[in-house]
């Protein structure tokens, strides 16, 4: 691994792009500390590293979004200054954005124009936009308002407006994020056709089969800095892992034997409208979740699991008592506070903003969910000492690394927050513990703390359960899976079975049983 | 007959300020910034247009000045809520309070003043049509600019690359911001092209409406021009229809206390906010997904570079 010039890199042909010393420094913290990176025609080029190793911070300043604060960017050999998009566009980078920068109340065809310089009239950009689309086998519609597409189509949009410009160079941020397995397929004949002609791809991920089966050359960074380019081929899925994190991953072991006993949490024909513009209305959704239990709740995100979290939860309500069923009383009109009395904890997605209030101290945080059934509250009076407790409970067993005691929930890193979060629920000893993408955007090693004390609480007796878009981490964790399509559910299928071309067929609305699908009861 | 007349000319005058108004606070409103200083705005815009219509005895120069002066008091706005990226909400407020103060001040040497108002357009023959007449070729140029301006708007938002973009910035700034559209600039022009209207329309009232100036003659004006734009869920053309409406209330609560008609004054002059209030759960129930308001819209935008 000494030699940083792997074979099959040297070929003859010049970069495209090189950088050369790339420097990013936001006060104190460097960014990107003195990166270069060469990218060369016909390559597909994976950018790894971990949530906060700069990926995100190179590619902005490669496609002109923010000014690199030292070191060059070479251009086809010449050196070149980005002061905007518009000029990256206009030297041939093209880039499709992770979060779509894509506007929800216009149409496609508004959209894509929005994206390009706007040379040409409308009506000629939108017959060429079905020429481009039709052409690389991405179906649109040009009229549509991109608040009625799914999310695959909106990256189509992102993917079919990049083309338009004939991109030599195009950048994408974690594509498949956000796709089923099949959709992802589809996408890669894509790349391959576009390496094909001739243009270079930068690919950014974090999934490493994926790398490996894709791409030509890998680049990984860690905090801020480049440590290795390599040929992913060559490499092996733990080899790369190590790259990323600089270290083994403690490997996440399920106790044998777990043992399931009552059902703890029973949901009945549970529908529900949507509460929002956007959202998803929840049909008919059944299933049992004994103590002991995992269960996984898979789907491309926007299909119905946050109505869905909201409706266990407490924070929507509904009408029929018995659609949720908490330790075998019914609480579907029961406010979070009395859900949380039954012996009920939640995690929701958004760590910032709902899972905590972000300026207040962990404390307090700590108190505003602990207050009903942890004994933090005399006589309307806080007690301070018992919330300090709980977060030094919480940090200890958790492993939360922060700079002081008590500071504030905005102050930690997205791994070590999430720690918090679950170790505060988990050392409440609930009965039932529902929990949303509880790995979502934390480092590889607070992902395998999390996934272990998620196992851990299972194997105590509690019943779990777990939404998840990373169907490796379902896989690793759940007995069972069941998967979520525009607000319906899937009969839950047990993991062994749940190969990810069934699961995949299941997220892009196929159904497998067509009889059971609507209907599921867990098995 | 005549009495009809009477009322559809006095309908149009009232609502040609609510009119201008309203479509520079559209304009700002759909590149997501909410201003809700435009009471402010209008009655500086009242105060300068009189006292340069008095100064110069040109009703065109007043309504320049109140032009400029509805201009500066956005920039006030857009200094705070887009360079500093204080709170707009807060920032609107205190613009319409400081907008009080100031044309209190400005206009108090002009109370009692008169000028001569704006003249009518009179073209022999057509202007003199029974019923339409008047009403088609006789009113003062404020009101055809008015038109002019709400199809120009129109033309803008939906026709030109410009307006598109200005739209995308009040659908998602992130997303503008990424595809390198300059969000903060094109949001300051907005809000100086809303400021401009106020001033305009503020400068309407003592230029056209009344003769002369007096403390405060903008009456609340400027909050019924912004319901009016949410009345009119950001659409030019609903918000010619609600204008017209909106004016025809105020008027009819004048003829309806003429007539000794037993409702309540108080509640005609609610009748625009309670319309607005039921037009809004109306397009929340008409539409099942997309939102009707421009998305950003009143969010803090604050580029990282």
């Amino acid at each position: 691994m000494l030699d940083s010039t792997p074979d099959g890199l040297n070929s003859g042909e010049p970069p495209l792009l090189r950088s050369i010393g790339l420097t990013k420094r936001y006060g104190d913290f460097l960014a990107n500390d003195s990166i270069d990176i060469d990218i060369r025609p016909s390559e597909i080029h994976a950018l790894l590293g971990e949530n906060g190793a700069g990926k995100s911070t190179l590619v902005k300043a490669i496609y002109g979004l923010i000014q690199p604060s030292a070191g060059e960017i070479r251009w086809q050999g010449q050196p070149v200054v980005l002061s905007g998009p518009s000029e990256a566009r206009s030297l041939g980078i093209g880039m499709v954005f992770q979060h779509f920068s894509l506007f929800d109340n216009l149409t496609v065809a508004e959209n894509v124009a929005l994206g390009l310089d706007g040379k040409e009239s409308f009506k000629d950009m939108s017959s060429r936009l079905e020429q481009v689309s039709k052409l690389y086998g991405l179906p649109l519609d040009p009229r549509r308002e991109v608040w009625q597409l799914s999310v695959g189509e909106r990256q189509r949009i992102e993917i079919v407006r990049a083309l338009m410009q004939d991109p030599k160079f195009l950048i994408l941020d974690e594509p498949t994020a956000v796709l089923t397995p099949q959709e992802a397929d589809q996408l890669f004949i894509v790349l391959e056709r576009l390496k094909a002609e001739g243009r270079a791809i930068l690919y950014i991920s974090h999934k490493l089969e994926e790398v490996k089966r894709l791409c030509d050359t890998a680049t990984i960074l860690r905090g801020g800095r480049k440590v290795e380019t390599c040929n992913p081929r060559h490499e092996t899925a733990a080899s790369l892992a190590r790259m990323m994190v600089g270290g083994e991953i403690k490997e996440v072991k399920a106790a044998s034997g777990r043992t399931t006993t009552v059902p703890r949490l029973v949901v009945n024909d549970l529908s529900l409208a949507p509460a929002e513009a956007h959202g998803v209305r929840l049909e008919h959704i059944s299933f049992e979740l004994k103590g002991g239990e995992i269960l996984g709740i898979a789907g491309v995100a926007g299909n119905g699991q946050d109505e869905l979290f909201a409706a266990l939860s407490g924070e929507r309500l509904s009408k029929d008592p018995g659609t949720v069923v908490i330790e075998g009383i019914a609480a579907g009109h029961l406010s979070i506070t009395q859900r949380r009395k039954l012996g009920a904890a939640f995690v929701p997605e958004e760590r910032l903003g709902h899972g905590t209030a972000p300026r207040m101290k962990l404390s307090e945080n700590a108190l505003l969910t602990g207050h009903a059934a942890s004994g933090m509250v005399h006589h309307g009076f806080i007690d301070t000492a018992a919330t300090l407790k709980t977060v030094d409970r919480a940090t200890e067993t958790f492993d939360v690394r922060k700079a002081k005691r008590d500071p504030e929930a905005a102050s930690l890193s997205g791994g070590n927050l999430q720690k918090f979060i679950v170790g505060r629920e988990i050392l409440r000893n609930p009965a039932v513990l529902v929990v949303s993408q509880p790995t979502w955007g934390v480092d590889a090693g607070a992902a395998a703390v999390i996934r272990q004390a998620l196992l851990d609480l299972a194997t105590a007796g509690a019943a779990v359960l777990v939404t998840s878009q990373d169907l490796d981490e379902l896989a690793e964790i759940a007995d069972r899976i069941a998967v979520m399509f525009h607000g319906k559910l899937s009969a839950p299928l047990a993991t062994r079975e749940a190969s990810r071309e069934k699961l995949g067929l299941l997220m892009g609305g196929s159904s497998l049983e067509p009889k059971e699908a609507a209907h599921a009861v867990g098995a | 007959m005549e009495l009809i007349e009477a009322i559809i000319l006095a309908v149009l005058a009232a609502s040609t300020p609510l009119l201008i108004a309203a479509t520079g606070e559209l304009v700002t409103e759909r590149s997501g910034v909410l201003n809700l200083g435009v009471e402010g705005m209008m009655i500086v815009g009242a105060a300068c247009g009189f006292a340069g219509a008095w100064l110069t005895g040109s009703v065109f120069v007043g309504a320049l000045f109140g032009i400029v002066a509805g201009t500066m008091m956005s920039l006030i706005f857009a200094l705070m809520a887009l360079g500093l990226a204080v709170n707009q909400v807060a920032t609107g407020l205190a613009l319409t309070i400081l907008g009080v103060g100031l044309s209190g001040l400005i206009g108090a040497g002009f109370v009692g003043e008169r000028i001569t108002p704006a003249v009518h357009l009179h073209i022999p023959g057509l202007t003199d049509i029974p019923l339409i007449g008047r009403v088609l070729f006789g009113e003062d140029g404020f009101v055809y600019v008015s038109i002019a301006l709400v199809i120009g708007v129109w033309w803008f938002l939906y026709r030109t690359r410009a307006g598109l973009i200005l739209r995308a910035c009040g659908d998602n700034h992130v997303s503008a911001h990424a595809l390198g559209y300059p969000v903060l600039r094109i949001r300051t022009f907005a809000v100086m092209f809303g400021g401009a209207c106020a001033g305009l329309a503020g400068a309407y009232l003592p230029l056209a409406y009344t003769p002369f100036f007096i403390p405060g003659m903008t009456a609340g004006r400027g909050w019924i021009a912004l319901a009016l734009v949410v009345f009119s869920s950001w659409r030019p053309g609903r918000l010619v229809i609600g204008a017209y409406l909106f004016g025809a209330v105020t008027i009819l609560q004048l003829h309806a206390q003429g007539w000794g008609i037993g409702i309540p004054s108080q509640f005609m002059s609610a009748l625009p906010y309670l319309a607005t209030v039921i037009v809004l759960v109306l397009l929340s129930r008409a539409r099942s997904g997309g939102s009707t308001a421009p998305a950003a819209l009143g969010t803090v935008f604050v580029p990282d570079r």
